[in-house]
């Protein structure tokens, strides 16, 4: 159920970003959501892709610092508390969200969102208890 | 008064020679009889001490270098007996090992002495107001500078360093007529000084005594603009014994060495040949009345030469030039001693190899500041913001432990530090000094 998700590390300078997804673009790797945490000095580019382990490949190759994480994808109902039901299940929980961020929108009823938890599995399973779609990795590649 | 020990700061050259060949016969006797580590560098060389009876010797005996210190940490060198010593300082080592340095009361009533003869020469008297703004602690400036100021008779205020605001209202308050610091904590102090709208006129500051860092003959224009007073290159090592090693007298045209108490030698750092009158070379010193911690031609580092010529101001003691550089990779910030293979230590604690890194030294607003930038391995990313501000935190915390002196650290993109033939350059230093 868990979602490998590429992160890179970038500097706070023009063309970085550029390089990244030039660098994904010529080994015909697809980026289907995105995001990135800035501070004043670098950034962190999270992403999720169709085929993870060439992309932490090819960017290792390309000198950049990368890791690859593990994090949850859900689908929730594109209406007003939609992401609540999801959010309700995790603080019930008492799992803390460390971050996250919703996906390029690809069906007209759901809204996907990426979630990174401090327990992966626990969240998962509650997630699923409480009613949320948790997608699996093998649908949200092919995104 | 002029001089503050004219029998020796006037002394006859052949009279010299005979001073300093006696107490360096005396020197290596006692080395070599009660510190094992030069008797075997001796034996080693198949030298005796019978066969040391000139200054022309000199060059027959080993050389001693900074790591020996770190060797025999840390107090493999001192030719006394430990209940002897009533001084310990140390200065900052590069693999977080302390040079450490010892005393004894003569060496004390000695380094009084040499920092008598420069502050004398800077002008100061029974009369004056000094304001040792060096730190004190383990650090030799502050105390050094004291001891000195004690011996003149002058009114000594001890102030050590930082806290500028205040620095400068005692000046102002007290009648500080000599200031004793980095030359570019002197510059800062002036813009301070401006920024509360004190004016120069207002001080009874007439001189300074500056070292412990390179500085330019700009910065000393500057400073002697801006606080309108003589400013004096001073310079020392605590290897060597602290502040007072040589001094500039008011013609400020070389700095006089002490060489009653310190012989020196000019170099080649490559080949270690000694290298004739007036040519630039690495220093070398040899210690001819210390007790505690004797040093054998020590090997400074840094680049300077040698005028034998009598100076203007009376003086027949040897000057040496303002020093013009390090032979090794040495950077002085702050007045701290900072070599990159201590950053280098610091990073190997933050993953399996040191990552790539650069120290980039500037000077803002006449402060040293250092930059490190940290090249990001894997083993230091993570996907979170907070886990890599984290270890940027860390790198820091250590580096200021180690160094001695706060830098900021940047992390960057793997393999965009700059490598020439695959080595990485470690240091830019853009001080305009």
């Amino acid at each position: 159920m868990l979602v490998k998700q590429i992160s890179v590390f970038l500097e706070n300078k023009s063309g970085r970003l550029d390089e990244v997804t030039k660098v994904l673009a010529d080994n015909n790797i697809n980026i289907s959501a995105l995001s990135i945490a800035d501070t004043t000095d670098f950034g962190i580019l999270r992403i999720i892709v169709n085929d993870p382990d060439k992309a932490e490949k090819v960017l290792k190759e390309n000198d950049f610092a990368v890791s690859s994480t593990e994090v949850i994808a859900i689908a929730v109902p594109d209406q007003p508390g939609g992401l609540e039901k999801a959010l309700k299940a995790l603080n019930e929980a008492s799992i803390g969200i460390e971050y996250m961020y919703a996906f390029v929108g690809k069906t007209e009823e759901e809204a996907l969102v990426i979630l990174r938890v401090e327990a992966l599995e626990e969240a998962a399973d509650k997630l699923v208890k409480n009613g949320v779609k948790v997608l699996s990795a093998d649908k949200v590649y092919k995104l | 008064m002029q001089y503050w020990n004219p029998t020796y700061e006037c002394m006859h050259r052949e009279e010299m020679t005979r001073v300093q060949t006696a107490r360096l016969i005396d020197t290596v006797k006692k080395v070599y009889h009660n510190v094992p580590f030069y008797r075997e560098k001796m034996q080693k060389k198949g030298i005796e001490p019978g066969d040391i009876n000139s200054v022309e010797d000199l060059k027959k005996l080993p050389f001693t270098y900074k790591q020996d210190l770190r060797d025999t940490y840390p107090y493999g060198l001192f030719a006394a007996p430990l209940s002897e010593i009533v001084r310990i300082h140390a200065s900052s080592g590069t693999t977080g090992k302390q040079t450490v340095v010892g005393y004894t009361r003569k060496d004390i009533d000695t380094w009084a002495e040499v920092a008598a003869r420069t502050l004398t020469s800077a002008g100061a008297d029974r009369n004056s107001f000094i304001q040792v703004a060096y730190g004190y602690g383990l650090f030799t400036g502050g105390l050094g500078i004291h001891y000195g100021a004690e011996r003149v008779g002058a009114s000594v205020i001890p102030i050590s360093g930082g806290n500028t605001k205040r620095q400068i209202q005692i000046m102002k308050d007290f009648g500080t007529t000599l200031l004793a610091c980095t030359p570019s904590y002197a510059l800062y102090m002036a813009e301070e000084m401006e920024e509360m709208g004190i004016k120069k006129e207002e001080l009874q500051l007439k001189s300074g005594v500056f070292g412990a860092e390179p500085w330019s003959e700009n910065m000393r224009k500057e400073i002697e603009e801006r606080l309108g007073i003589l400013a004096i290159d001073i310079y020392g090592l605590s290897e060597v014994i602290g502040p007072g090693v040589a001094t500039e007298c008011s013609c400020r045209c070389g700095l006089h060495i002490q060489e009653d108490h310190f012989i020196p030698e000019i170099i080649d750092p490559v080949t270690e040949e000694v290298l004739p009158y007036g040519s630039k070379g690495e220093l070398v010193f040899t210690t001819v009345t210390k007790e505690g911690l004797p040093l054998i031609r020590y090997r400074t580092r840094d680049i300077s030469t040698l005028n034998y010529e009598k100076c203007e101001c009376g003086r027949t003691t040897v000057r040496m030039s303002k020093v013009s550089g390090r032979s090794d990779d040495m950077l002085i910030i702050r007045g701290v001693n900072v070599f990159p293979s201590q950053v280098e230590s610091v990073l190997l604690e933050f993953g399996e190899t040191a990552p790539h890194y650069l120290m980039i030294v500037d000077r803002v607003d006449n402060l040293d500041v250092l930059e490190i930038w940290v090249e990001v391995n894997q083993d230091m990313f993570s996907d979170q913001v907070k886990r890599i501000e984290d270890v940027e935190k860390k790198i820091r915390k250590a580096i200021e432990i180690t160094l001695g002196i706060n830098a900021k650290v940047k992390l960057v993109e793997p393999k965009t530090i700059e490598r020439s033939e695959g080595k990485a350059k470690r240091v830019i230093d853009k001080r305009k000094i």
